[in-house]
């Protein structure tokens, strides 16, 4: 006979405010089965779970109702608390009174009655409960960075620098990803290459990190600890083991037409090409879209010109197959398609520019080798509008609702770096508000108003224009109450960024979840902001929300502490509520084995005694424990109802349904 | 394909071709367009005030009349499809002018917004098709031809819900299904200057002239549009080689049936 013990949560106020924990703990007294009830203020304090404690010993308790918050909140710390106290971990069962109760009912009656049935619920299913025991699973000591940007870099080599294999899987042929693409970095204006190619080529070097550059992630099977990853390696033609990054190749390709992706497309590239100077791997990678030899067999001069022999027309895409222990997600983001706002005139004017192109065309490796010239006639811009929000903060459907926020420091830097170099520049920024919390932030964008001049003009734009020559840039000065328009030489929008489009394949792969931007969902906003809600998966960078290069960085060494701390560890606890077989019931039908998301299901033939001495062979499902991750998916296909799931058997299910039904 | 038909005072006066060019092309398209009986003003500006429901009371009348038929209200005139469509939007989801409106109106069956509002342009290119037109056209337009928008189609974005306010295309989707060649110019949504023609007409002109010449720069032979009142002005409006017609003269001409 089970001795249950149930503990009502006041949470301060959050719970009962709204819950009259009292009543609560009155009826729940009078439950078959429960030989306790008590209600505290904060049941997960210290006192809390002493309390607790005391308890299981004092009434003999053999499990524990415990009546607070979201069990994704405490359920790991109730369960210690009463092993802690020498109960199995399992015989503890949360009833979420806050979440989806308390929160969301106003009226304290209603709320009362169903913080009762939530209760009685959790009663019905402990009293089925048994104890269980976590399996152990081994860990694979290496780890898998997707993305190679600062985020991916950054985290790299802080797992490498705790003695951690790493790979590093980058779709372009180069890593550096977007902070490649800066010209200098807020708010010190440090030059972007010169703090992030150090970094680059400290991956190369280092023995632990390993770069697949222009790759992908094919398929991921497995779980924390044990993935199993399959990386495509894309047929770069060209032998990575050879080239050694000469660039005799590029001055030969007759075929110069392609479109240097590295400087956002504003000049021509040849077919074959290394990105930029200081690529990581520094070797060349061929078009095939654009590769005359590849698209009509005609040419061939670069594989005559390589003195090394590295070029291979016939190289095709490869597989490799790697284990790893975690895995960290860091596909960064790209700005938005200006598709939706044909008002400011980017598809009809080449003077207007997003504010990523103006970051190549203040660059020195950029295509006006740094001096900053209008793409149109290569003249001096004299005045230069500056357009901020071009698609965030966007409620009308065309673009994003969020806030980008590094746009109001970055239009800041350029108007800024542009004053300095051009003093005899105009430069105007339309603002809705600007944002600029953080350390040195607000200085830095005041610098640009009071000490070089900028002209900020808080409203909107309505529209681009194209007068005599000049981009009007038609928009309302709210402090003025004036309509007014600017005729500019050179306009720049701080088009939103979202994340790279790759991570919603990603997200399926690894089965995490992805909100309706796109953004990957972090486990918990603020206590587990660097892990995904699938175990051994981390999020860094943009992938998880806009953010800039540092915030960037202290992600990504968090996200690389926490891998360091599953790496270190050499076993790992599985779950033990997972599916298993009556094998008696099973009649071999497959189904579960086709539903089931994560390949823990298969069939095996097995002998069975059938009396008389006699045995017969049959055919049934086998559940891998390490794998299988209690989704419950194969119980509710099951026909015969043979599958069924440890800590969340079938029958108690319809116990909670009773429990909640009967009044 | 019926259609309740609310023409509107300004198409029974100064805008009497926005509507002969308009039956006649429905007639030719096999569309129905059964005038309401008895229609009143549609409350013109007025029904905009938030507080005011007596001027709101006609343009819910010729709603429930529509009702009663085919559930379409089909609107021609830019002010009136405005005000209706807004005046719905109200009797949908405020309940504080439903309530007030029934009871004025003390209807048999109380009206709610079940009518659906579409203006002559919608009825084109949701319910005859754009390709259909392009099939039924017997004199392609082959000019080269700017949409003027204006804003009363346009704006507020979320109930009109007509077509992107900042960078709308039907106009011109509607040009080419006539054989034209449409001329996407910057100041094709912006105000012709609108009422303020009124107290202020150097304004107006100013307002219109820009809209012209901008659709001249960009290489415009005529300027279509929808409203009686921006036809108006920009008529009113002096530039050289440059012709202002309603987009259901270009229509009618196209389908051979321009008298």
């Amino acid at each position: 006979m089970q001795r249950i013990g149930v503990f009502i949560c006041h949470c301060g106020s959050n719970i009962a405010a709204t819950v009259d924990v009292e009543r609560v703990t009155e009826a729940l007294a009078k439950e078959p089965g429960v030989v306790y009830a008590v209600n505290y203020q904060y049941m997960c304090s210290e006192n809390g779970q002493q309390l607790i404690k005391n308890a299981i010993a004092e009434h003999r308790l053999t499990g524990i109702v415990v009546c607070s918050c979201s069990p994704r909140m405490h359920e790991a710390t109730f369960r210690k608390t009463a092993e802690a106290a020498g109960l199995n971990a399992y015989m503890v069962e949360i009833a979420n009174i806050r979440e989806q109760c308390s929160w969301i009912h106003k009226d304290i009656e209603e709320a009362t009655e169903k913080a009762i049935v939530l209760a009685r619920t959790a009663v019905a299913k402990i009293l089925l409960d048994k104890p269980l025991t976590a399996g152990e699973t081994g860990v694979t000591k290496r780890a898998l960075v997707i993305g190679g940007g600062i985020a991916g870099i950054q985290a790299a080599l802080d797992i490498a620098d705790a003695g951690y294999e790493v790979d590093i899987v980058e779709k372009r042929p180069t890593i550096g990803g977007r902070m490649a693409q800066l010209d200098k970095t807020f708010p010190t204006l440090d030059c972007s290459a010169c703090i992030l190619t150090p970094k680059m080529v400290d991956c190369a070097q280092s023995d632990k990190i390993n770069i697949f550059s222009y790759s992908e992630v094919e398929e991921v099977k497995g779980f924390v600890g044990n993935f199993d990853v399959k990386i495509r390696k894309k047929a770069r033609h060209v032998d990575e083991t050879k080239c050694t990054g000469c660039g005799v190749c590029m001055a030969s390709c007759p075929s110069k037409k392609g479109l240097n992706e590295f400087n956002m497309n504003l000049n021509n590239r040849p077919a074959i090409y290394i990105p930029f100077a200081q690529a990581i791997p520094n070797v060349a990678i061929i078009d095939p879209e654009q590769c005359l030899k590849l698209k009509s067999d005609k040419c061939g001069l670069c594989q005559r010109k390589c003195g090394v022999g590295a070029i291979d027309y016939k190289q095709e895409d490869s597989f490799v197959e790697r284990k790893y222990g975690a895995i960290v997600v860091a596909t960064g983001f790209r700005p938005i398609k200006l598709d939706n706002f044909n008002e400011f005139g980017y598809a009809d004017n080449k003077d207007v520019v997003t504010s990523l192109e103006l970051e190549r065309l203040m660059n020195a490796a950029g295509p006006t080798k740094g001096t900053l010239l209008r793409p149109s006639d290569g003249k001096h811009p004299k005045v230069i509008t500056f357009i901020q929000c071009v698609g965030s903060r966007d409620v009308s459907g065309c673009g994003k609702p969020y806030c980008s926020k590094i746009c109001c420091m970055y239009t800041a830097k350029h108007a800024m770096l542009i004053r300095e170099k051009y003093p005899d520049t105009e430069v105007h920024v339309f603002y809705i508000d600007i944002r600029t919390p953080g350390k040195n932030y607000d200085e830095f964008y005041r610098r640009a108003v009071e000490q070089y001049g900028v002209d900020y003009i808080k409203g909107m734009v309505g529209k681009v224009y194209n007068e005599n020559g000049k981009l009007m840039v038609q928009g309302s000065d709210l402090l003025d109450n004036k309509q007014i328009v600017i005729p500019s030489d050179l306009v720049v929008l701080a088009t939103a960024i979202e994340p790279d489009p790759s991570v919603r394949d990603i997200a399926t792969k690894l089965t995490i979840s992805i909100d309706t931007n796109d953004f990957l969902t972090e486990a918990h906003a603020k206590l587990r902001p660097v892990e995904s809600p699938t175990a051994g998966v981390f999020l860094a960078g943009v992938c998880q929300g806009p953010k800039d290069v540092p915030e960037t960085v202290s992600q990504a060494s968090a996200c690389a502490s926490k891998v360091i701390g599953l790496l270190a560890k050499d076993k790992l606890k599985g779950n033990p509520c997972v599916s298993h077989v009556d094998e008696n019931m099973c009649t071999g039908c497959s189904q579960c084995e086709q539903v089931c998301p994560y390949g823990a299901i298969t069939y095996i033939d097995k002998e069975f005694r059938i009396g008389g001495g006699k045995t017969e062979t049959r055919r049934v499902a086998s559940v891998n424990p390490a794998v299988c991750q209690g989704c419950g998916a194969c119980t509710v296909t099951c026909p015969s109802g043979a599958m069924d799931l440890y800590g969340f058997s079938s029958a108690q299910i319809l116990k909670e349904v009773e429990a909640i039904c009967k009044r | 394909m019926k259609f309740s038909y609310y023409p509107g005072c300004t198409l029974k006066t100064q805008a009497k071709d926005l509507d002969r060019y308009a039956r006649l092309s429905a007639a030719a398209l096999g569309v129905d367009m059964e005038e309401i009986k008895e229609w009143q003003c549609c409350g013109a500006v007025y029904p905009l005030a938030k507080d005011e429901i007596g001027v709101k009371l006609s343009a819910v009348r010729a709603l429930d009349y529509a009702k009663h038929e085919d559930g379409l209200l089909l609107t021609l005139c830019s002010a009136c499809h405005n005000v209706i469509k807004r005046v719905n939007d109200d009797m949908r989801n405020d309940a504080d002018i439903n309530l007030r409106a029934n009871n004025y109106l003390a209807l048999d069956e109380k009206y709610n917004g079940e009518t659906k509002v579409v203006h002559y342009l919608e009825m084109l290119r949701d319910y005859v098709g754009f390709d259909n037109i392009k099939k039924a056209v017997k004199n392609p337009i082959k000019k080269k031809i700017g949409a003027y928008y204006g804003c009363l189609l346009l704006r507020p974005g979320k109930v009109m819900a007509f077509d992107n306010p900042e960078n709308p295309t039907i106009i011109e989707d509607f040009i080419t299904a006539i054989g034209g060649t449409p001329v996407k110019y910057p100041f094709r949504n912006e105000c012709c200057g609108a009422y303020v023609k009124l107290v202020n007409p150097d304004l107006t002109e100013r307002k219109s002239k820009k809209v012209l010449e901008n659709a001249k720069e960009n290489g415009a032979e005529i300027v279509i549009t929808a409203c009686p009142l921006c036809y108006y002005n920009l008529k009113q409006t002096p530039c050289e080689d440059m012709e202002v017609v309603y987009f259901t003269e270009l229509l009618a001409e196209a389908l051979g049936v321009k008298d």
